[in-house]
């Protein structure tokens, strides 16, 4: 009798191509997408005068740089750069590229999956910490850096140690108003933003399986902020229906050929875990963070904490993080003014994250300002074809193009020094929208509900008499 | 790249927790090409006020010759930025000591010889107690695995192939070459056993 196998287990063995004594395995890369901040590794490419060993597996898209506004205007010298120099790698090594006017250009976390470049049982790269957003197809996906970019480029493959194997199990119904933002913010903050390193996360349990494939690739993107490298959902009849038809997804035969091997994908019952997590879905609340890392989230029902009831290791972290963020010890979070909103990203830029978020906005009027930004093109497409984006309009909030945007302020779209930001995106890091911004994470529809009162909110009482 | 295995110089503490990549360089330096230099970016947003005077009390602001740093724990956390690791390493950081490590982080460090290496709570706070706000020489020995600040000698953690590689200062490129045969033969596999891996395209698709 053969052991039982995690899900883990059946990925990696798939890919390995040699399992050194150190404990590292070379392991095949079955699709490697790259972007703007690549250029490191194609200068170290071209260094070495080696060329792109299979330029067939590997996608560019432009997304970091990604001007959303006013994009047919000249861009800023150092974006325009920035975007030349990824168009001439792709050029130069005969890469498909999702350019600024391609219809299918986004971010490209929202990219692979929409465009059926993701699918099941595959090892996905991409030179950017979210690729384990992919791994809510099943998948084996990972962020990487640029030696590492540099050498799936010429190799196709990459050395990696294998992960431990972490279970984290949600079941029970999720209440209305809460999605899988809240999901992740909760694990998080409970095990710590180091608490899964060294461990490959797999979600289980009838929350994750009622969830979308949007919903699915919020959670997964989401396991790098509490440390994993990967996470991954079993594939299922959602995940099928999701891929099916999709641009560059198996059709006739190897689309008979594709569902019977990805009927293998799962971890056994019997399977052991490193660790095994367990939450109670129902008892999730919709979730903020109040500080300077994603650990730092709490029920919006709930106080900001105070140093002065914690212990010294941490008093003088949470003093710090309070003393950036402004805010007073021991207060209520709601009620918490905010400057500005932003929707959009890798974890909260697609069709259903804007779709709540409208919910919440439908005929009201925002109180401050704010930049929604599709993650795709196909995205704002879609949201365009349901009137989403006069929802968002008529609030008064901004309805731009697609890019990474207000996440991480490469292409200009920045949170100003000391602004409040109530965000969908995926790091509340000092700086990260920009120097002295003040980011509060939250879930699409939170974010509505901040626009809605200039506070951060509890969205619940606004969705009453509303479908989500 | 060139291997190490004993390193002798100047050790400070940064007593921070979660000091992201964004932290040690803000994204907006990222597009400058490598040749230019990275050091002059590292933690930059910590070390200087708006105007970009340095605040006089920042550790390495104080310190100008640090070659060791000692963080707190889930040191490089958050993005993949390998700039992050460009920026220690071209200001003239070797190692840094942490209690843990963003994972990426970790893989990108050891691939531009500089040593993340893993220490106890207990010996984070001893080593904090050591250096206090000065800097103070320190000695770092790879093959024992250990650090040696003022006669404190503390062991550190490391992966053994990553030890392993920061002591040969190999190129990974050239070890996968060694696999050429046996890669192609995963790569044939594929194609015949699971003709759905490969994405249709144009040229492909019917």
């Amino acid at each position: 009798m053969t052991a039982p196998r995690a899900l883990l287990d059946r990925l990696w063995s798939a890919h390995e191509i040699v399992l050194r004594e150190d404990g590292s395995s070379l392991l095949w890369v079955d699709r490697h997408l790259v972007h703007e901040g690549s250029h490191h590794a194609f200068a170290k490419l071209a260094a070495r005068k080696a060329s792109v060993a299979e330029p067939e597996l590997t996608f560019a898209v432009v997304d970091h740089y990604a001007p959303t506004r006013e994009r047919d205007k000249g861009l800023a010298p150092q974006i325009a750069y920035m975007i030349d120099t990824l168009r001439k790698n792709a050029a130069n090594h005969g890469l498909k590229l999702f350019d600024l006017r391609d219809p299918g250009q986004g971010i490209v976390h929202v990219v692979g999956p929409e465009q059926g470049l993701t699918l099941p049982g595959l090892l996905i790269n991409c030179g950017d910490s979210h690729t384990s957003t992919h791994g809510a197809f099943g998948a084996l996906a990972f962020g990487i850096g640029a030696t590492e970019v540099a050498h799936v480029l010429a190799t196709q493959t990459i050395w990696q140690k294998k992960p431990a194997a972490m279970r984290i199990s949600i079941d029970g119904e999720l209440g209305p108003g809460v999605s899988a933002k809240d999901i992740a913010l909760n694990w998080i903050a409970r095990l710590g933003a180091d608490g899964a390193q060294g461990h490959a996360i797999e979600y289980a349990g009838s929350a994750v399986r009622s969830l979308s494939m949007e919903g699915r690739m919020t959670l997964c993107n989401l396991s790098i902020e509490g440390g994993a490298r990967f996470g991954m959902i079993a594939p299922d009849e959602t995940t099928f229906a999701y891929v099916k038809g999709r641009a560059h997804a198996p059709r006739g035969l190897a689309w008979e050929a594709a569902l019977n091997d990805w009927s293998e994908l799962a971890s056994d019952e019997d399977a052991e875990f490193d660790r095994d997590i367990h939450l109670d879905g129902s008892e999730i609340a919709p979730t903020v963070t109040w500080g300077t890392s994603p650990e730092h989230a709490i029920p919006v029902t709930s106080t900001i904490p105070d140093p002065e009831t914690l212990a010294n290791g941490k008093a003088q972290a949470v003093r710090d993080a309070l003393d950036y963020m402004g805010l007073p010890a021991g207060h209520p979070i709601q009620g918490t003014p905010v400057d500005q909103v932003f929707i959009g990203s890798c974890t909260n830029g697609r069709i259903e994250d804007l779709r709540h978020a409208a919910a919440v906005l439908s005929g009201r009027r925002a109180k401050v300002s704010g930049l929604v930004s599709p993650g795709s093109a196909l995205v704002k497409t879609q949201a365009e074809q349901e009137g989403l984006d006069r929802i968002f309009i008529d609030a008064g909030l901004e309805w731009a193009a697609s890019g990474c945007s207000m996440c991480v302020g490469m292409n200009g779209d920045l949170v100003e020094p000391g602004k409040r930001c109530a965000s969908s995106t995926n790091r509340n890091f000092r700086g990260r929208q920009g120097p002295g911004a003040l980011t509060h994470l939250m879930s699409p529809a939170m974010v509505a509900a901040a626009a809605v009162t200039g506070t951060i909110t509890d969205v619940r009482p606004l969705l009453k008499g509303r479908a989500i | 790249m060139s291997g190490w295995t004993k390193h002798s110089g100047q050790a400070v503490a940064l007593p921070f927790h979660n000091i992201d990549t964004d932290q040690l360089i803000p994204s907006r330096f990222m597009s400058t090409p490598r040749s230019e230099g990275y050091g002059r970016f590292l933690l930059h947003d910590l070390r200087r006020d708006e105007s970009g005077s340095e605040h006089p009390h920042f550790p390495l602001n104080r310190h100008k010759d640090t070659s060791i740093v000692v963080a707190g724990r889930n040191f490089g956390s958050g993005s993949s930025r390998e700039a992050a690791v460009y920026a220690l390493v071209d200001a003239g950081i070797r190692a840094v000591f942490a209690p843990s490590f963003g994972d990426i982080f970790s893989g990108n460090a050891v691939n531009n010889g500089l040593l993340p290496a893993l220490i106890q709570d207990a010996d984070f706070e001893l080593l904090l107690r050591a250096l206090g706000d000065a800097s103070r020489p320190a000695h770092v020995c790879l093959d024992a695995r250990h650090i040696s600040i003022d006669g404190t000698t503390i062991g550190f953690q490391i992966d053994p192939g990553r030890r392993t590689k920061l002591i040969n200062g190999w190129d990974d490129i050239d070890l996968t070459m060694q696999h050429a045969a046996a890669i192609g033969q995963h790569k044939r596999r594929l194609d015949s056993h699971a003709p759905w891996v490969r994405p249709v395209t144009e040229r492909t698709g019917s």
